[in-house]
């Protein structure tokens, strides 16, 4: 448990639904990243825009965070990279037709104390706990 | 004009409470998923105190006739618990154990472009098409149409 960073995760964890609860109120919307992501490929008028943005800023609050305090990941090398393109072709996949994702299902969902929600968070942590088991003690991938 | 800053902001504290809390980095989101090595339980603290917050503002929120900036709020409709949603999420959980990126921190990835970010962030996109173009197609998976959960 040597890796274990409870400040920073439970005031990361805080900041994240602090910004859920701002689009909530402010907009309406719920923020769950897949749904705004694979949305996108609907092309639907006057529904990308706002999309763009959350993306955006998302993406900038991290390059700032990384700016000022580093920290930013490296890319591992010795992953293969077939298989981390497996994995997202699943992860696209399966948020598409499970309507959601850690963000949508985890955070959002279940603080609307949505019963869909709190089983596909459970479902996926548990295949996603046998997977990361398979592919790193089984196949020895890191 | 403020609803779309209000969008923007919301996005920019999103990416810093990803960054701050680790999942932006796969080996982090690993460490806890892979409860028999080095167990690292961080993520339960990003989702308890994310869910901590939405729990408590959410049910003041939805009191509200409608958010304020905009008419209406945009809420899943669905309610049953089905096979797409189970099925979806099971999938979803084995590429998020394969890669250790759900969707905020593989867009983040940008934020730091490697390789990995032009492998993970086109095969999500091609995964959603897939699904998409699937469920649309005569012939194809039909599955009834559904609001999303988010």
């Amino acid at each position: 448990m040597e890796n274990f960073t409870p400040a920073s995760a439970l005031v990361g964890g805080l900041l994240i639904g602090g910004a859920a609860t701002l689009l909530l109120w402010l907009n309406g919307r719920i923020a769950g990243i897949s749904n705004i992501v694979n949305g996108l490929l609907d092309w639907k008028r006057g529904d990308l825009l706002w999309r763009l943005l959350f993306l955006s800023g998302l993406v900038a609050g991290a390059a700032v965070f990384y700016a000022l305090f580093g920290r930013a990941p490296e890319a591992r090398p010795d992953f293969p990279a077939w298989l981390l393109g497996i994995g997202g072709v699943l992860v696209g996949f399966g948020t598409s037709l499970g309507s959601g994702c850690t963000s949508g299902h985890g955070v959002c969902g279940i603080g609307r104390l949505s019963a869909r929600s709190l089983v596909a968070t459970l479902i996926f942590l548990v295949t996603g706990i046998v997977t990361t088991y398979v592919v790193r003690h089984v196949f020895g991938v890191f | 004009m403020g609803k779309y800053i209000s969008i923007l902001v919301a996005g920019l504290i999103f990416g810093v409470g990803l960054a701050l809390s680790g999942m932006t980095h796969a080996s982090k989101v690993l460490g806890f998923l892979d409860v028999t090595g080095n167990w690292d339980p961080s993520l339960l603290l990003v989702l308890g105190g994310a869910v901590a917050v939405t729990a408590v503002a959410f049910r003041f929120i939805l009191r509200r006739s409608s958010p304020v900036l905009e008419d209406k709020f945009n809420l899943p409709v669905a309610r049953v618990i089905d096979g797409p949603l189970v099925v979806g999420a099971a999938i979803f959980g084995i590429g998020w154990g394969i890669s250790g990126y759900c969707p905020g921190p593989g867009i983040a990835l940008l934020a730091a472009p490697a390789w990995e970010t032009w492998v993970f962030i086109p095969a999500v996109l091609l995964g959603a098409f897939l699904h998409k173009a699937f469920t649309s197609s005569p012939g194809g998976i039909v599955t009834p149409p559904r609001g999303v959960d988010g």
